[in-house]
C-alpha cells in the first residue's frame, strides 16, 4: 500500500519543518535577488546616471536626519560616559569611549537603521507601487531589465552612501561628545582629542566601514525585494500589499542589521 | 499562417491552482484589428499577459506566426517581444518621468542617439495622440484618458508589429472613449501591417474598431470570427451580451433588513 510521505511523521515536526523550509527558501531567494542585482551593476549600460539619482535620494536627502541623530547620540554618549567614568576617576578617557563606541558600533548600526526608515521604506513602497500599477511589467515588455533599472542603481548607491553617511555620523557624534564632555562638563579639550587619536586605529575605522557596506547591501536588497515581489504576497493584495511590504521591509532590515552586526563583530574583534 | 498571426493552441492558463482559461484554440489574424471580448473576470487580461509572455501557460502554447513563444530561447523571445507594443489598463507610465521621457523610454534605453533626436521622436508620437503640449507634464498631472493616450504613444514609438491594448476605453466618458477608438483606427491606417489586439468589454468600441472578435466565456472561447458573424450568431449568450441584457438569475433586491440594524440605522440617519 502506498504511503503518502508528505503527511507521515509526527505533527510537531511538520509544524517546525514548514517555517524552517519557508525560511531557507526566503534566504535562498533573497541571496539570488541580491546576486542578480549586483550582476546587473556590471552589465547595465546606464547605471551611473541612475545611481547618482539614487545617491541623492538615499544619501543627500538622509543627511539632515543623520546629522541630527548623530549629534544627539554623541551628546548622550558624552553625558553617560562622563558620569560613569567620573566614578573611576578616569574622565580623561571620555574621548576614547565616545569615539570607539561610535566608530565600531553605534555609527554603522544607527546609520543603517535610520536609512532603513528614511530610504529603505520609500524604496519598498515605490517599487511596490510600480509593481501593482503594471509599471514593472511595462519595463519588461519594453525589453528593459527591471532589475537593472530599479534594483542595481539602488544597490550601488547604497554601497557608496552608507559608508559616507556612517563617517559623517561618527564625526558628528564625536563633536556631540565634545559639546557635552568639554563645553558643558569641563573636560580638558586636549585630553578629549588626544584620547581619540591614541585609541582609534585604522582597524576600527575599517571595521565600521565593512559593517556599513554589509548593512547597505542587506537593507537595499531586502527593501527592493519586498517591493519587487509585492504582487506575490499571500497576506494581502493591492495597496494593502504595498503597505505590508513596506512594514516587512523595515522590520526584516532592522532585525538583519542587528543580527549581521553581531556576526561581523564576532569576526572583527 | 502569416508571420504576425497570433494563435492559441489548446491554451490553458491560470494562477497557481486556479485555472482561468481552459483549452483555448483560436487565431487572431495578423494585420487586422482583433477584439477579445468577454465579461468581467473571464480571463481577457490573462490571455493578453500570455501573448506578451508575462505569464506562462499551464498547458498548450501561444504562437506568433509559427514560433511558440514559450519554447523560444531567451534571445529569440526578446527579439519577438521587442516587436510588441503594449498599452496597459491605466497606461502604466513611470511616475518619476515626464510624459516625453516615458514615451521615449524604449528608444533612450536601447538606442545610442543624441537626446534631442530621441525627444523629437517622442514629440512625434505625442503629436499623433494629441499630447505634444503636455510633453513635460508628469503622469499624475494628467487625466485617465490622457494617460491612456500617452501609454499608446509609448507603445507605438518603436513601431511594433503587434499592438496590444488592455481595455483602452474602460473608465473613460463616451466622448473620450470614442476618441480613443478613432485613435486606434487611425493608428491602424497609419501602420496597416500592424496586428492590433484590443481587450475590451465595451460594445461601442467593438463595433467601431473590430475586424475579428474572440469572445471568452467561463474560461473558454465562446466565439471566434468576424464582427458580422458575431452579430448574426444565434447563440443565446452572445445575443444577450450584444444586447446588454442582464443574466437570467434575477438579483433578489427585496431582502428584508434585520430589524435591529434597521432601527439603529434610522436612529443614526435621524441624528
Amino acid at each position: 500500500m502506498a504511503v503518502d510521505q508528505r503527511n507521515s511523521g509526527p505533527g510537531f515536526l511538520r509544524l517546525l519543518g514548514r517555517p524552517c523550509l519557508r525560511g531557507i527558501d526566503a534566504v535562498g531567494n533573497m541571496t539570488l535577488f541580491l546576486l542578480e542585482g549586483l550582476r546587473q551593476i556590471f552589465t547595465s549600460a546606464r547605471i551611473f546616471p541612475r545611481t547618482l539619482q539614487q545617491m541623492y535620494v538615499i544619501g543627500y536627502k538622509s543627511l539632515f536626519v543623520i546629522l541630527l541623530i548623530g549629534i544627539f547620540c554623541g551628546m548622550v554618549l558624552g553625558l553617560q560616559g562622563y558620569y560613569t567614568l567620573v566614578q573611576f576617576g578616569s574622565v580623561g578617557m571620555l574621548g576614547s569611549a565616545v569615539s570607539l563606541t561610535l566608530i565600531r558600533e553605534l555609527g554603522p548600526v544607527l546609520t543603517a537603521i535610520m536609512l532603513t526608515g528614511r530610504a529603505g521604506s520609500s524604496m519598498a513602497a515605490e517599487i511596490g507601487v510600480m509593481r501593482i500599477t503594471d509599471q514593472i511589467d511595462a519595463l519588461d515588455v519594453m525589453d528593459i531589465n527591471s532589475m537593472a533599472y530599479l534594483v542595481s542603481p539602488r544597490l550601488l548607491a547604497a554601497l557608496i552612501s552608507f559608508p559616507l553617511l556612517t563617517a559623517i555620523f561618527d564625526v558628528i557624534g564625536i563633536i556631540g561628545g565634545y559639546l557635552t564632555g568639554v563645553l558643558m562638563l569641563g573636560i580638558n579639550e586636549g585630553a578629549y582629542f588626544y584620547r581619540i587619536a591614541s585609541s582609534v586605529t585604522m582597524t576600527d575605522v575599517a571595521g565600521g566601514f565593512v559593517k556599513s557596506v554589509v548593512f547597505g547591501l542587506l537593507v537595499t536588497a531586502v527593501c527592493c525585494r519586498q517591493g519587487y515581489y509585492t504582487h506575490l504576497r499571500r497576506d494581502s493584495v493591492g495597496p494593502e500589499a504595498v503597505g505590508n511590504a513596506t512594514t516587512s521591509a523595515v522590520v526584516i532590515s532592522c532585525v538583519l542589521i542587528l543580527a549581521a552586526d553581531y556576526v561581523l563583530t564576532s569576526f572583527l574583534l | 499562417m502569416r508571420a504576425w498571426d497570433i494563435e492559441f493552441r489548446a491554451l490553458s492558463a491560470g494562477y497557481g491552482e486556479h485555472v482561468v482559461l481552459r483549452d483555448i484554440n483560436a487565431v487572431l489574424p495578423g494585420g487586422k484589428v482583433s477584439v477579445i471580448l468577454g465579461g468581467s473576470g473571464c480571463g481577457k487580461s490573462t490571455l493578453l499577459r500570455h501573448i506578451i509572455g508575462l505569464s506562462r501557460p499551464l498547458s498548450g502554447g501561444v504562437f506568433i506566426g509559427d514560433r511558440d513563444l514559450f519554447t523560444l530561447n531567451r534571445a529569440e523571445f526578446r527579439r519577438v517581444r521587442r516587436r510588441m507594443g503594449v498599452l496597459f489598463q491605466d497606461g502604466a507610465l513611470l511616475g518619476a518621468l515626464s510624459l516625453a521621457q516615458n514615451v521615449a523610454l524604449p528608444l533612450s534605453e536601447h538606442l545610442r542617439l543624441p537626446r534631442p533626436l530621441i525627444r523629437e521622436a517622442a514629440l512625434r508620437v505625442l503629436r499623433m495622440v494629441g499630447l505634444e503640449d503636455f510633453a513635460d507634464f508628469y503622469p499624475n498631472q494628467l487625466s485617465g484618458g490622457m494617460r491612456k493616450r500617452a501609454g499608446l504613444a509609448r507603445a507605438i514609438i518603436a513601431e511594433p508589429r503587434v499592438l496590444l491594448c488592455d481595455e483602452p476605453t474602460s473608465g473613460l466618458d463616451p466622448i473620450t472613449a470614442a476618441r480613443m477608438d478613432e485613435l486606434l483606427c487611425s493608428m491602424h491606417e497609419q501602420y496597416p501591417d500592424m496586428t492590433l489586439v484590443v481587450v475590451s468589454h465595451d460594445l461601442a468600441s467593438l463595433r467601431a474598431i473590430a475586424d475579428y472578435v474572440l469572445v471568452l466565456r467561463d474560461g473558454g472561447a465562446a466565439f471566434a470570427g468576424s464582427l458580422t458573424e458575431l452579430e448574426a450568431s444565434p447563440d443565446p449568450y452572445l445575443r444577450q451580451f450584444l444586447r446588454r441584457e442582464a443574466a437570467d438569475q434575477r438579483l433578489t433586491l427585496h431582502q428584508p433588513p434585520n430589524p435591529t440594524v434597521r432601527a439603529a440605522l434610522d436612529r443614526w440617519l435621524a441624528s
